[in-house]
């Protein structure tokens, strides 16, 4: 029986770590480190630029303004001389306005002036649009090659994981990590680290200009970042569980959508419609409660640290006044100084205020890197299953297992299939059959015993080679989106054109084929309703003919199609068993009684051997089960 | 463009309107802390001219706390702002995906088959996702744009109109520079928004498809697959990404020119004496005001175009009328439900094909029988069972149940008398007891032991050591075919419903467990009607009525000794099981 789990319940949710998950995320980058790189010095140039653009337009500014005074005074006057009538009036502030410029009386504006000045800014201007267009283009680069690495480890992943690890997740849940998590990671990255590393270099710029004016004012300036910090650290505590939880709540919204969407016959027809709402009600207004706490929370630090923030200013002020009436310092060192904090804690501000949206991201990437630390199935051994002339022979010795620890489904179990042979298998459903089919093609883990093939015991060869010589067909179809020709060709890549139509006729493929107006072009999907059940399974059997499998294994294959269809694919098998070993799995008679051996199983464990013919006349479990 | 944005603002209009209050405080409070914030820079102006200047300590801390109180009121402000902003934008993300959901619900197979779950799910969620980040967006600095951005064209104005020209120019070219650029990102978007639902469905089909895809050994083909639209949707967003990466350097970049241009113009009129120095030196303050709004705003622009495009594929689907339409006028049936199945002359045809699928088919299924309905592989079997629960409408003929046309019967009333059992036996995540609680809400342990035993379920449920709570993997893959099978039939059985559909329902179990089943229940829903599709002669023989389907057509009907003689379809398709027959005649 496969119904029971080897785990009941998602693992116990890990201590989850906000610095751990950055760091984790900015190595994440270091594979485009040249880029990333250049991303930091085109920002610096940048940040250089912008501060020296508006210096250059005062130039320009304070050139108007001479040429404004120069000309009110009588030409052929030395500027020295200007002064000196200026004391004479009694104007000194004009004395000391004038000692401070560069006039030249009766001068009017320099527009030659003027206009090299204003082009070298339009230059600067033109740069630095130019570093940050680069600089934004190769961010956009990182940032994306960046998600695209992210997705595809997580689609690398789902294949490494043990397949019980699928019985106990939801796929929606899974599906918001890939879109809704990474998405954000993406918008909340491009959006913060551009802003981050201007505001960071910009405060650490303004941090030396402060310093070199006066250190005992930048010590109480800065006093107050470690305030700042602190409450943020206070805030964003408890926002960053909300926020881990507005994500975790939105992927179990996405689980219970995908699969409202997926079962949604049964959903409907079973009047679950209003159910299927109030529960979605339900996750949905977790959600919001979520995304509101962590929006509403991590809100605060933006007004908080600006609060503290000019708290720094009023004492820088206070502080300075006392320093300039004492005359320790000039008015206008204080003067750029006081400019200097407001330019300090702007940037601060402004990373406060996308705290918000990097907790966010962060929040999001723990939940994939989560999903990437999942346990994996057990290493793959390097060594290949040999690729034997013939049809294999397999050995189950002695195996037991269970899905549950302590509740096996088979116990000490053995058979043999000697090459070539058909070994049918059949039981009460919930006998352990298609668990059998699962251990032979090592989904699942024996607890005890050996499966062999050809000797070799399956644990120590890579899954990839054990499966490639094994072609199964399930009881459950499986199609990808594509079209019949491309679902049939799934069963060997590369195979010709020719083969591909081989194979659907072979399986009867072709039959139904001819009547579809695209013929083999039909484009078809899992979900989709342009075949019927049974016709899913003739294009899986098809798919199973063109792999040529050295072992066979079908499971129900043909439980959907109708029994004279069945009596023209038996036909086909029956050729297609030939030289093959085979296994199967059924309960039409029709399809089991030619087998070499059946094998009755109950409870996990074989109660009949033998042929058709040798079973009825035992009169035992198999001529019971016939009897229905 | 204009389209695609008419759809968001209505899509706006309507989910935003419930918080009007709230974006109204947003307004007036986002209104106050802009106001603060132009109000600062005088109060720090006075700061260093009257206080610090003349080294008044007295002025200095007054006006200190002037100032403090003026934060004090913006971080009020703002906390408030982020309080109902958050409120009003998360809320009409709730809202949106509640719409979509509850919309979505109401498709028939018709829609669902069109747009696919993987589109439907990302449009549920990450397109609203979307649409509620701008919504945010908006609250948290589109207020404060605009304000800023008019006080400082006033105030730029006010200082002096004869400069105010440059506005007229620079305004409208960083208008129609953005403009531009959006054009070309929307198509952009609209084909990400594509990709992300093909990255959804590949995934979601590998998910589904995971023992094929490992039983294969095609983890290679998958992820060649999966990097085709991974990699589709990576150069996709580069693609945008680059035009976003031009709108804050032009944007810049014509602010800049702009204000060079001021300096010249400006000092020309300074020049002609038409100015002050210390007008131009506000009026670029003014000017920088106005740029640091418009830069807010292009935040707000670069994600307008994503928003679009989603805003036009969510009115897609909410504007999408379910092809099966409730009856305005529903007609209840007089009495009871006895289970009473009327076809008359059901054809269907699938929308655009030429051949129809079911032609001219007639039968009654009577309550306390059993029809059985045989056919080859595609003759129309599992499409006249999803006539009957109505999944799809006929497209000729009528079908009645209870004497009522199923078209002028409420849907939810029409299938709480059917239980259906599909072909896939679509079991969801949770335990055995959530499904069985699905076909009956309040089903107490007794009535669920009573299905499970009438599906011969009970057996491998009561050896597990959780029972009734034991785990059910989504889609039921956990189980076997035969067991889902029987759970879904349970999960049927215990609605007690006038009417039991079984789309071949039965042919994963052997045949002991199918006739046990199918005694179970005509003892325990004796006046019930049961239609059964299945393959199986053995499952057919004893019914009272055996429906043969060949093509879509009747090619017989009657019981199986009738139609052993009289139908040659029949015929040959018991004669291929005669094995199987000799055994059944065996008991």
């Amino acid at each position: 029986m496969r119904g029971a789990l080897r785990m009941q319940q998602a693992p116990a949710e890990r201590s989850r770590d906000f610095r751990g998950s950055v760091g984790r995320l900015l190595r994440r980058l270091t594979p485009q480190r040249g880029l990333t790189l250049t991303v930091v010095v085109l920002a610096v140039l940048g940040i250089g630029i912008g501060v020296v653009g508006p210096r250059i337009l005062g130039h320009a500014t304070d050139l108007l303004f001479n040429g404004v005074i120069g000309r009110q005074l009588p030409a052929g006057l030395s500027k020295e001389q200007a002064i000196a009538a200026a004391r004479e009036r009694g104007d000194d502030t004009f004395a000391d306005l004038l000692s401070g410029m560069n006039v030249i009386p009766g001068h009017g504006v320099d527009f030659g002036a003027v206009g090299r000045t204003l082009l070298l800014a339009l230059g600067l201007y033109l740069v630095a649009a130019l570093l940050v267009w680069l600089q934004a283009r190769l961010l956009n680069v990182v940032v994306k090659r960046t998600m695209l690495t992210l997705r595809a480890d997580v689609e690398e992943k789902v294949h490494r994981l043990p397949l019980a690890h699928f019985d106990t997740r939801q796929r929606g849940e899974l599906l918001s990590r890939v879109t809704n998590d990474v998405d954000n990671i993406q918008t909340s990255v491009s959006m913060t680290i551009s802003q981050l590393l201007t505001s960071a270099l910009t405060v650490v710029a303004v941090l030396g200009m402060m310093l070199s004016i006066s250190p005992l004012l930048t010590l109480i300036a800065v006093v107050t970042v470690p305030v700042s910090l602190w409450i943020t650290r206070v805030i964003t505590r408890r926002s960053q569980k909300m926020f881990v939880a507005q994500w975790r709540n939105t992927g179990r919204l996405n689980a219970h959508i995908e699969e409202t969407y997926s079962g949604f016959t049964v959903v409907r027809t079973f009047g679950h419609r209003a159910a299927a709402r109030e529960k979605f009600a339900g996750l949905n207004d977790d959600v919001f409660h979520a995304a509101f706490g962590a929006q509403f929370f991590s809100g605060l630090v933006g007004p908080a640290t600006m609060f503290v923030g000019n708290l720094g200013y009023v004492g820088v002020a206070v502080v300075g006044g006392l320093h300039v009436a004492a005359g320790q310092i000039t008015l206008g060192a204080i003067q750029a100084f006081i400019q200097y904090v407001r330019q300090f804690n702007q940037p601060l501000t402004q990373i406060a205020g996308m705290y918000n949206t990097l907790q966010s991201g962060v929040a999001s990437a723990e939940r994939v890197f989560e999903f990437l630390d999942e346990p994996e199935q057990s290493a793959e051994p390097p060594r290949e299953l040999a690729v034997g002339a013939g049809p294999p022979r397999v050995e189950f010795d002695d195996v037991t297992f269970g899905y549950v620890p302590g509740s096996p489904v088979l116990e000490h179990l053995s058979l043999i299939a000697e090459p070539g042979q058909t070994v049918a298998i059949i039981g009460p459903t919930g006998a352990g059959k298609t668990t059998l089919v699962n251990l032979l093609m090592r989904f699942y883990e024996l607890d005890a015993g050996r499966i062999l093939i050809d000797g070799m015991d399956t644990t120590t060869v890579s899954r990839h080679s054990l499966r490639t010589q094994i072609g199964m067909v399930l009881q459950d179809t499986w199609l990808f989106t594509g079209t019949i020709a491309e679902n049939i060709a799934y069963g060997r890549p590369g195979a010709s054109h020719d083969d591909v139509l081989a194979a659907a006729r072979a399986a009867h493929v072709d039959r139904f084929v001819q009547t579809l107006p695209d013929g083999y072009d039909t484009v078809v999907s899992d979900d989709g309703g342009a075949l019927s059940a049974g016709e899913k399974q003739l294009v899986t059997i098809a798919r199973a003919i063109l792999a040529r499998p050295r072992l066979l294994v079908l499971d129900e294959a043909t439980s959907s199609v109708d029994t004279r269809t069945e009596l023209l694919i038996q036909r086909a098998m029956a050729e297609l068993r030939r030289d093959r070993t085979s296994f199967i799995i059924a309960h039409r008679l029709s399809t089991i009684r030619d087998a070499d051996l059946i094998l009755v199983l109950d409870g996990g464990r074989i109660v009949e051997r033998g042929t058709h013919a040798e079973l009825l006349d035992r009169r035992g479990a198999y001529w019971e089960m016939l009897r229905a | 463009m204009c389209e695609s944005s008419g759809m968001l603002l209505a899509l706006l209009r309507k989910y935003v309107r419930p918080y009007r209050g709230l974006v109204a405080m947003v307004m007036l409070l986002q209104t106050i802390s802009t106001l603060a914030s132009l109000y600062l820079p005088t109060v720090n102006a006075r700061i260093i001219d009257d206080g610090v200047a003349r080294g008044d300590t007295g002025t200095i801390v007054r006006l200190g706390g002037v100032m403090l109180a003026v934060t004090a009121l913006q971080v009020a402000c703002a906390i408030g702002a982020v309080y109902f902003g958050s409120r009003a934008g998360l809320g009409f993300g709730r809202d949106a995906r509640a719409a979509m959901f509850h919309h979505i619900t109401t498709f028939s197979e018709h829609e669902t088959t069109r747009f696919g779950p993987a589109t439907l799910l990302t449009r549920s969620t990450n397109d609203v996702q979307q649409i509620q980040m701008l919504v945010q967006m908006t609250f948290t600095m589109l207020v404060t744009a605009p304000i800023m951005c008019v006080g400082g064209i006033v105030m730029a104005v006010h200082q002096d109109a004869g400069l105010s020209w440059l506005l007229v120019i620079s305004v409208p070219v960083l208008a129609v520079a953005n403009g531009l650029i959006i054009r070309r990102m929307l198509p952009i978007f609209r084909r990400m928004q594509r990709l992300i639902d093909a990255v959804n469905r590949v995934l979601r089909e590998q998910l589904s498809g995971i023992r094929v895809i490992r039983a294969f050994a095609r983890e290679s083909v998958e992820r060649d697959r999966f990097r085709v639209a991974n990699t589709e949707l990576a150069d996709t967003a580069l693609a945008a990404g680059r035009w976003q990466a031009l709108m804050l350097p032009v944007t810049t970049l014509t602010i800049n020119i702009s204000s060079v241009a001021l300096i010249w113009f400006g000092g020309k009129r300074i020049d002609a004496g038409h100015m002050q120095v210390g007008s131009l030196v506000a009026f670029l303050s003014y000017f920088m005001l106005i740029l640091m709004s418009v830069l807010m705003a292009t935040i707000f622009f670069v994600m307008l175009p994503r928003a679009s495009a989603c805003a036009e594929r969510i009115t897609e689907v909410l504007s999408t009328p379910a092809a099966i339409a409730e009856p305005v006028r529903p007609v209840e049936p007089h009495g009871p439900r006895t289970g009473l199945v009327e076809l008359r002359g059901a054809g269907f045809r699938y929308p655009g094909a030429e051949m129809p699928v079911l032609h001219d088919v007639s039968f009654t299924a009577r309550p306390g029988t059993t029809t059985a309905i045989v056919g080859g592989t595609g003759s129309g079997k599992s499409t006249l069972v999803s006539l009957i629960c109505r999944l799809y409408d006929v497209t000729g003929g009528t079908i009645l149940v209870d004497g009522i046309d199923v078209r002028d019967q409420a849907t939810e009333e029409l299938w709480s008398g059917i239980g259906l059992v599909p072909q896939r036996g679509y079991l969801f995540s949770g335990t055995v007891a959530d499904n069985l609680r699905y076909g009956l809400a309040g089903a107490t342990d007794d009535d669920m032991w009573e299905a499970l035993r009438v599906a011969r379920a009970d057996d491998f449920v009561r050896a597990h050591p959780d029972g009734l709570g034991m785990r059910v993997a989504q889609g039921g893959a956990n189980f076997s075919g035969g067991q889902r099978q029987r759970l879904a039939i349970a999960r049927a059985v215990i609605r007690r419903p006038s009417v039991y559909l079984f789309d071949d329902a039965l042919s994963a179990l052997d045949v002991h467990t199918d006739a046990a089943v199918r005694a179970n229940l005509r003892q325990m829903a004796a006046d019930s009607t049961v239609i059964i599709v299945a393959q199986r002669v053995s499952t057919v023989m004893h019914a009272e009525q055996v429906i043969v389907l060949d093509n879509g057509r009747v090619a017989g009907q009657g019981d199986h000794a009738t139609l052993l003689d009289e139908c040659p379809t029949y015929a040959q398709f018991a004669e291929s099981q005669t094995v199987g027959a000799v055994a059944g005649e065996q008991r």
